[in-house]
């Protein structure tokens, strides 16, 4: 990972990459939901609202992912001090919060026809919910604690945070499973999916599709973060002459 | 060396007359409480020993910018690392210093507002012992989001956000305990507050250090 500490040997690779994966994921989206709108059969119990979930399932992971990338940039901030470790961490959260938020809106909307509530007090809702405060607080911490003149990123303490927020993690991967509401159980595991074959290839395209999208949105945020710092250091190096 | 912090810091909150802040807090909101819904006894009852847990929860956001602010402004906290006291140590006798100018008060209030409440003995009971378990692991939150917060201008309206979210844990049992009226519910309430208490000093200390440099 030392490798990339060089701000100029990661945007080697970063700059190739985002159009490949912002556009690669545009299409895997549109397939992936083209094919879930009109290819795949609606279900025998939920008719067509099932198809809410080619939306639902990504954002879901997405958020989630999103803070376990905040996690994985904070140990490496804090353990490594890696430079890049922190714009990682504020390139991540806002769009973290965002695919959490709709996650919930997704959820909710999906919710009122097939559990006849917007919001159910279930043990995965609220965790989610949590998850999303969670998030807000480090935007927020990251924003107050960020000190004039530092490099564009986070601060040691917002990642500090970041850990301690990691803790909701497995309470949202478990809560299915601990408490047993109106949210349904895993349906994919390691062992492979209760969901049948023919409604779940689209699943597939529109993950991949929404994490490469993601990645492509982090790797901007992360450039347009890097190229502040530039200008910064150039304005200040002109400004003593 | 840790007596005397642990010491000194009690003295300031009791004498300062910040440790009876909560207190009245508590007090003030389970009086507001029927004038807002109504002095229905069957519903304060129902709703009281819940409500005395949000109370609880706001109460301990009351002292966090005078728990580790001033003194590391002043550079107390700097002298005594300089000392050779790890910033942890210092936390875990400021935390011991503000559970117990933060608890006992909190507990000795939570009997008039159940009694202002109507609540249940037997709910009472529940509602004290939650908060006997669960107070350590809120004053351990509000030191590590002081922790966290420390030096930043502003910070007031931040801490709110930050402590709220990781003491739903704490809420959903504490509150839990009085639905089903469970001791397995009381002893998730330690749990989560031992495993807060245990973290608080430990990433605390790391974001004192954090901030240091």
């Amino acid at each position: 990972m030392h490798a990339f500490a060089n701000p100029r040997r990661f945007l080697a690779i970063a700059v190739p990459a985002t159009p490949w994966c912002f556009w690669g994921g545009v299409a895997l989206i549109l397939a992936g939901s083209l094919a879930g709108l009109f290819v795949t059969p609606a279900d025998y119990l939920q008719g067509e609202t099932v198809r809410i979930l080619y939306i639902h399932v990504p954002t879901a992971w997405l958020g989630m992912g999103g803070w376990t990338g905040l996690t994985v940039a904070a140990i490496m901030q804090l353990v490594w001090r890696h430079p890049l470790a922190s714009v990682a961490g504020q390139a991540i959260a806002v769009p973290g919060a965002v695919f959490t938020a709709l996650c919930l809106v997704t959820g909710s909307i999906w919710g009122r026809p097939t559990w006849g509530t917007w919001w159910e007090w279930d043990g995965r809702l609220t965790s989610m919910l949590l998850l999303l405060f969670l998030y807000i607080g480090y935007i927020a911490l990251a924003r107050s604690s960020a000190q004039q003149g530092d490099e564009g990123g986070v601060s040691r303490v917002t990642a500090i945070y970041a850990l301690i927020g990691a803790l909701n993690l497995p309470v949202i991967h478990y809560s299915v499973v601990w408490w047993n509401s109106l949210h349904q159980g895993r349906s994919i595991t390691l062992r492979g999916s209760s969901i049948d074959g023919s409604m779940l290839w689209p699943l597939g395209l529109t993950v991949l599709g929404f994490s490469l999208w993601f990645a492509a949105i982090v790797f901007l945020r992360m450039r347009a973060i890097l190229a502040e710092n530039r200008i910064e250091a150039r304005l200040r190096r002109m400004s003593r002459g | 060396m840790i007596g005397a912090i642990i010491l000194r810091d009690l003295g300031r909150a009791y004498r300062g007359g910040g440790a009876w802040l909560p207190l009245a807090f508590l007090l003030l909101i389970a009086a507001l409480f029927p004038f807002a819904v109504g002095p229905n006894a069957t519903l304060l009852s129902q709703t009281g020993g819940g409500l005395l847990w949000i109370a609880a929860l706001l109460a301990s956001l009351l002292p966090i910018d005078r728990l580790i602010e001033p003194d590391r402004e002043s550079g107390v906290i700097d002298q005594l690392v300089l000392r050779g006291l790890g910033e942890g140590t210092i936390l875990l006798a400021k935390g011991i210093a503000h559970w117990l100018s933060f608890g006992p008060p909190l507990l000795i209030a939570a009997l008039p507002a159940g009694a202002l409440l109507k609540l249940e003995p037997e709910m009472l009971q529940l509602v004290i012992a939650g908060l006997a378990l669960g107070t350590p692991g809120l004053a351990a939150l509000a030191l590590l989001v002081a922790a966290l917060t420390a030096g930043q201008r502003g910070s007031g309206a931040l801490t709110g956000l930050l402590v709220l979210p990781l003491a739903v844990p704490l809420l959903i049992f504490g509150a839990g305990a009085l639905q089903f009226g469970g001791a397995s519910a009381l002893k998730l309430v330690a749990a989560c507050s031992l495993l807060l208490c245990v973290i608080a000093p430990v990433a605390g200390g790391a974001a004192m250090r954090a901030g240091r440099d």
